[in-house]
């Protein structure tokens, strides 16, 4: 018997699959929003988000999760991606992989193959969180409606991802271009996010992608 | 008659563009670019309050911040009401519609004045001290007195239109105030390039710059401005806020600003825009540029209209082209204060004299006044004023500053108008917010900011430095050196001429005397927004209060909107020379923030309405509202209480959901509950450390209720753990618990236990789960599953993996309501389909959906406790008689071990948790209600615990409670009774706290 | 609003990113079992309330939810250094003088 349960949580056929903004419905907000919106949000559903944890410090355990996913492991506050993986610091022993949809399982067999022997935790938590992203000349002044964190591109390059107090709650920010940022939500919070994002914009113009 | 007080030119308003504005009903023009203030006194408005205390008539006294008396209150229609707004600082907009906040019911014919001054006698100095100390029940009705006859302003009774917001700025230097100095400040910061933020509260840039008589580079001061700010507009990373208050010095350089971005454009804000904003800036420098304020002369009288602060006459003539008056008298102990005579007699206007409290003045504009003809008093004051409305005379005497006397009977002069100056005081409230204490100075008569260990800079005024060219200088250097500690490389700049000029000292002068003596003069206020007198401080000196914070408190002088601003120097030297001592052993008052008043919508921002709070919801939220759920809130959850049907209230609701479960199957969405993954080689030594009972020998497949402790051995959660391979664990939490064990746990880990394989992460969002509960719940899912069912193949506290509605699920079975139970956990995405085809697959069975109040009711029936209801983090296991659940025998003394082999919780007649059955089984038992052995036991009753939870209508059919009891658990069988608050008593047996299937036998089938 | 330095995170945060956590270490008695209910006690509930140099647990959890020290004077309200589990303060009160600026100095405005 394996030490540790990996569970195929994605159904093999067609089954209904909600995400977080479900019922906000943002499709039918497409082409809605005023021209030239400051702001334009889509939310990048369906994704595969692993939470995977290990020791930092301990070389071989870079080298593993380099072997397993092609991409370096990054330091503090850094993001790194590679096609449609990415894999973000959360942590001094803690980073945030998301990789596309069904892909959960395959991947993380990939991660504990490499990293046999390694003391590790690979999580599926892909149920539990979404991706908002966020673009525009605007987004910059949305932010900073919303975080104590310093959004000024000295402080915060493209490559940069930080968990930080947004509103009343806590979230992570990741710039992935000049004027695109992304959002790391979590499931039972993503109404309130939305209706906040929708309110801090509202003096920018909000569009939405679907 | 409009605007008879008008100047026929000068100013920088716009003639062209006349705004139309009411004040008490009345009509009023004014131009744009008028203070509500400027254009007030341009309509020769002389009353535009009552004082609080004694109802004497108020006027205008000073141009900005530090005004007292013209607090006013604005909105055109309800829901746009402001109170306490300074017509010095709001700017004309058209259609302005203000009233006076003091004088009910209006400011002409006063109530309490024609009464005689009523507040005068009824409320001497120390009135709060004395009346509101005590009986605190009378307060409610002295403040109704006080607010409506005084008038404090009112909220509106609307909802407001506006929106607000904050913005979060980081900066490495911020400069507050836009005079000389602040502006210098800015250039010497913004030319390196350092991210700055300039912020003043005026309308306009500049400062005292926009009103001086004086010149830069041989042009008018407000020239230089425009070019200073047009080059920081061009700078990329220099922000500037205008209309901006930094109202908040706080720890580690986070200053808190307040911006009114539309109040100058109406009403209420233009569509789509934000009213006012905080600015919650982090600096890394602070320059504090915020000038002095000149303090009023303390004489008699000296509150009629038509005294104004010397300085304020100068800002209404050359800023707004507006004379207060026509006729002035001024009486100064300082040079400065001679450009309001100059700028008077420069439009054209009669200056009657001047009253100088020194002997020999010789200073430049000294000179310009005399050669100008105006007559000039030397050691002289104006020492007291009469004028019922206005201003109709002064009384001007000699006066000896040092012996405190009045020295010729003087000579009424008459005037209309009354400046005044009794020097200059550094407006040091942002500099003393976080505790540093202010320094006096002799040379210039005022406090400057002592040492602080905050990384800032003062300069100009602030610190006394009030020559023009000085200022400047002194402003350009302290934006260098803050740009320079702040990491950057500052470049030089040249700096505009000034014309040199003479400037002399001024003269200690902080109340006139009068040949009356103090107690006996007219009244001579030194705060007139808390109508506090001279005398009044000196009676609270003689009455014992000797600190300056007491003799505030005493005498409230300082209070309220005012916050020390005119009053406070001028108050605290006579409390000095009453007892004898000098200002630097009186000290100052602290200030505290804000620096002015903040709209209550600024404090609250966007937090308000529907996104006050975060609401979280479930994955099969829309699936609730569709069945008419109504919902609970837990922690920050929206949870599902109950699900009435059409005419049912709770009660029958839950009563039906109740039975429905125990008869047939419900469902319940748990998917709040928290979950946490636990990985690695000693997960399970973990668990037998955190966890009060043993965890070794938990086979895979198989799940174990917990609780935890803390280290004094009392219990703050529990929850089940299922140990899904050998290294792997799913741990449930409490809804409220999720975040604060998931913190505890990283807290021993990562503080005690750092050599122990393991990690946590939280699935609590990821997982949706479905509980169905009840004797037809394996028959219903059997429907929908790939799963063995079979109660061999699938015994209770064991889980398994397989398909359900044809998504991979984890399903449990466990058990909160004592029926036979499956939770069923899928990813959350995947939720919403599963949960309607279970709901398909129900109808058959009844299946009945139910709330939080239905599962309470059926754990209770069990007595399965809940944290935080049946516990109160005092209670031990042992307390809640749940010994089975704890491992005295573990090898490693885990986490509340030791706790509860105190003494204390070793006693036997601690109160421990039992069932109740009321004798009368329809009568509900309160939760929260006390229990006692001796209803008639004489008040105070000996208290022997209380109920915890309480249930009327259940699947028992009698009401039914837990609660604790002292020795509760040797007392099976015994009475305890609840007296109520309607004096009846409730009468209950102490049972078992287990009502429902004692043996097990529904769930374990 | 502090402004604290995360060790982990290798920068300045607000102080809303952070849960303080009480008086730094506070070692969990090996054996608690040994332990008097007066030791017992004294563990669980006495804390030092000074005046000036304290060391304190603070707990990022808005960010990498890590716990490390924070050396902070109780008076000013000044952090003096911020270092992790398992590390020893370089600022003590007893070394500690009024003059507690050359600490701040050393680390700059990581501190």
């Amino acid at each position: 018997m394996s030490a540790i349960n990996v569970f195929e949580q994605n159904p093999s056929g067609n089954a209904r699959a909600e995400s977080p903004l479900h019922h906000a419905d943002l499709r039918s907000l497409v082409g809605k929003g005023r021209q030239n919106a400051g702001v334009t949000l889509r939310e990048h559903k369906f994704l595969g988000h692993l939470t995977l944890r290990g020791d930092g410090h301990d070389e071989a355990f870079a080298s593993a999760v380099q072997k397993a996913l092609g991409l370096e492991l990054p330091g503090a506050l850094q993001l790194v991606s590679s096609g449609d993986t990415s894999l973000q610091w959360v942590g001094p022993d803690e980073w945030l992989l998301i990789v596309p949809g069904g892909q959960e399982v395959e991947v993380e067999q990939k991660l504990r193959d490499a990293a046999a022997g390694l003391h590790i935790q690979v999580v599926n938590v892909s149920g539990g969180q979404s991706l908002l992203e966020l673009r525009g000349p605007n987004v910059r002044q949305v932010l900073m409606k919303s975080t104590s964190y310093d959004v000024h591109p000295n402080n915060f390059p493209v490559g940069k991802a930080v968990g930080t107090v947004f509103a009343k709650s806590q979230l992570v920010i990741r710039r992935t271009g000049e004027e695109t940022w992304e959002l790391v939500i979590r499931r039972s919070f993503s109404d309130y996010w939305w209706l906040w994002l929708q309110d801090a914009s509202a003096e920018y113009g909000l569009a939405i992608e679907a | 008659m409009s605007q008879t007080y008008r100047l026929s030119s000068g100013g920088r308003v716009d003639r062209s563009k006349v705004l139309n504005f009411t004040f008490n009903g009345k009509s009023y023009q004014g131009y744009a670019g008028d203070s509500l203030a400027a254009a007030l006194l341009a309509n020769g408005v002389d009353i535009v309050g009552r004082s609080f205390k004694y109802s004497r008539p108020r006027g205008i006294i000073a141009s900005g911040t530090e005004e007292p008396n013209a607090i006013l209150q604005l909105g055109a229609t309800e829901a746009t009401q402001i109170p306490n707004v300074r017509a010095t600082q709001q700017p004309l907009y058209s259609g302005l519609v203000a009233t006076s906040t003091n004088g009910w019911p209006n400011v002409n014919t006063d109530v309490m004045g024609i009464l005689g001054k009523v507040g005068g006698s009824m409320m001497p100095p120390g009135f709060y001290y004395k009346t509101f100390m005590y009986p605190k029940s009378f307060w409610m009705t002295y403040e109704k007195y006080i607010r409506k006859a005084a008038g404090l302003g009112r909220s509106p009774l609307q909802n407001d239109p506006d929106s607000y917001d904050y913005m979060n700025q980081h900066c490495d230097v911020l400069i507050v105030g836009s005079g000389p100095a602040g502006l210098a400040a800015a250039l010497a910061a913004g030319r390196s390039g350092a991210r700055v933020i300039l912020a003043d509260e005026q309308e306009e840039f500049g400062g005292s710059l926009l009103d001086t008589r004086e010149t830069l580079d041989g042009k008018p001061a407000a020239d230089w401005v425009a070019s200073v700010i047009a080059e920081l507009q061009a700078m990329p990373e220099v922000t500037l806020l205008p209309r901006a208050t930094v109202n908040g010095y706080h720890d580690h350089n986070f200053l808190t600003i307040h911006e009114r971005l539309t109040d100058h454009l109406g009403d209420h804000a233009p569509l789509g825009q934000v009213r006012h904003r905080v600015h919650r800036v982090r600096a890394k420098r602070v320059v504090l540029a915020t000038g002095a304020h000149e303090r009023p002369l303390v004489y008699g009288n000296n509150d009629v209209p038509g005294n104004m602060l010397a300085g304020a006459i100068s800002v209404y003539v050359r800023r707004y082209g507006v004379a207060p008056g026509r006729k002035l008298v001024l009486s100064t102990n300082n040079d400065h204060a001679y450009r309001a005579a100059l700028d008077w007699h420069d439009a054209g206007l009669q200056v009657v004299a001047i009253a100088d409290a020194r002997h020999n003045p010789r200073g430049s504009l000294v000179e310009e006044a005399r050669a100008k003809g105006i007559r000039i008093l030397t050691s002289s004051a104006i020492i007291e004023s009469r004028g019922t409305k206005h201003v109709t005379g002064a009384r001007v005497a000699a006066i000896d500053t040092v012996a405190h006397k009045v020295t010729s009977p003087g000579e009424w002069l008459e005037c209309d108008l009354i400046g005044t100056s009794g020097g200059y005081s550094p407006i040091v409230h942002l500099a003393s917010h976080l505790g540093g204490r202010p320094v006096w100075r002799d040379d210039i008569l005022g406090f400057v900011p002592g040492d602080a260990p905050q990384k800032r800079v003062c300069v100009g005024g602030i610190n006394g430095v009030y020559a023009l060219g000085d200022a400047l200088a002194d402003g350009f250097e302290g934006g260098v050196r803050a740009a320079t500690e702040a990491g950057f490389q500052p470049t030089t700049g040249s700096l505009p001429k000034t014309v040199a000029r003479k400037e002399e000292a001024s003269v200690a002068l902080f109340q006139v005397p009068h040949d009356k003596g103090t107690a006996r003069a007219p009244k001579q206020f030194v705060d007139q927004q808390n109508d506090v007198t001279a005398a009044a401080i000196e009676l609270a000196t003689r009455e014992g209060f000797e600190s300056v914070e007491h003799v505030k408190r005493y005498t409230a002088l300082g209070f309220g909107t005012d916050q020390g601003k005119l009053g406070n120097i001028n108050g605290l030297a006579i409390a000095a020379r009453s007892m004898g001592i000098t200002i630097p052993q009186m000290g100052t008052t602290m200030f505290r923030p804000n620096y002015t008043p903040v709209t209550f919508g600024a404090v609250a921002g966007r937090h308000c309405g529907h996104i006050f709070e975060p609401v979280r919801f479930t994955a099969l939220h829309s699936w609730h509202l569709k069945n008419n759920a109504e919902f609970e809130d837990v922690g920050q959850w929206k949870r599902p209480w109950y699900f009435p049907k059409p005419g049912e209230d709770l009660h029958t609701a839950v009563e039906r959901e109740c039975k429905a479960v125990r008869a047939s199957v419900g469902l319940l969405d748990a998917s709040t509950l928290g979950k946490i993954d636990i990985q690695g080689p000693d997960a399970r030594e973990f668990l037998n450390r955190v966890y009060t009972n043993a965890w070794t020998k938990l086979d895979v497949g198989k799940a174990r209720y917990g609780l935890m402790c803390k280290e004094d051995g009392m219990v703050f959660d529990d929850g089940v753990t299922a140990c899904v391979a050998d290294n792997h664990f799913i741990m449930t939490t409490t809804t409220g618990g999720a975040a604060r064990v998931l913190q505890w746990l990283e807290l021993y880990h990562q503080t005690e236990w750092p050599e122990l394989k393991v990690y946590f992460t939280s699935v609590t969002d990821h997982w949706a789960t479905m509980t169905l509960s009840g004797p037809n719940s394996r028959k219903l899912l059997a429907e929908v599953t790939d799963i063995d069912l079979d109660k061999d193949a699938f015994p209770f506290m064991t889980w398994k993996e397989g398909n359900v509605g044809g998504v991979p699920a984890r399903v449990f079975r466990i058990s909160f309501t004592g029926e036979l139970s499956y939770e069923v956990n899928v990813q959350a995405n995947y939720a919403m389909g599963v949960l309607e085809k279970i709901v398909e697959a129900g109808k058959k069975y009844n299946l009945t959906p139910y709330g939080t109040e239905t599962m309470h009711v059926l754990r209770a029936e069990k007595g399965f406790i809940i944290v935080g209801q049946d516990t109160d983090g005092s209670m031990n296991p042992d307390d809640l008689n749940m010994s089975w659940c704890v491992g005295r025998n573990k090898p490693f003394s885990w986490i509340g071990l030791r706790g509860m082999n105190r003494e204390d919780c070793l006693r036997e007649d601690r109160k421990q948790l039992v069932g109740l059955k009321p004798v009368d089984p329809k009568k509900w038992l309160p939760e929260g209600a006390q229990l006692v052995n001796d209803p008639n036991q004489p008040i105070p009753m000996d208290m022997v615990g209380h109920v915890t939870s309480s249930y009327a209508f259940n699947s028992l059919g009698y009401s039914f409670a837990m609660g604790v009891v002292k020795g509760g658990l040797k007392r099976m069988g015994e009475r305890v009774y609840s007296p109520q608050a309607d004096g009846s008593v409730i009468e209950a047996e102490i049972v078992s706290s287990v009502f429902f299937d004692p043996k097990g036998e529904q769930q374990n089938v | 609003m502090l402004h604290i330095f995360c060790p982990h995170c290798g920068e300045l945060r607000s102080e809303e990113e952070f849960h303080a956590s009480g008086q730094a270490h506070i070692a969990r008695p090996l054996d608690p079992n040994s332990c008097t209910d007066e030791e017992w006690g004294t563990y669980m509930f006495f804390r030092d309330n000074l005046r000036g140099i304290h060391h304190e647990l603070w707990d990022h959890v808005a960010g990498c939810r890590q716990y490390f020290n924070v050396t902070r004077n109780t008076e000013t309200y000044e952090i003096l250094e911020t270092y992790k589990i398992g590390e020893q303060p370089k600022v003590t009160a007893r070394e500690n003088t009024p003059a507690t600026s050359a600490a701040v100095n050393e680390r700059g405005e990581n501190v």
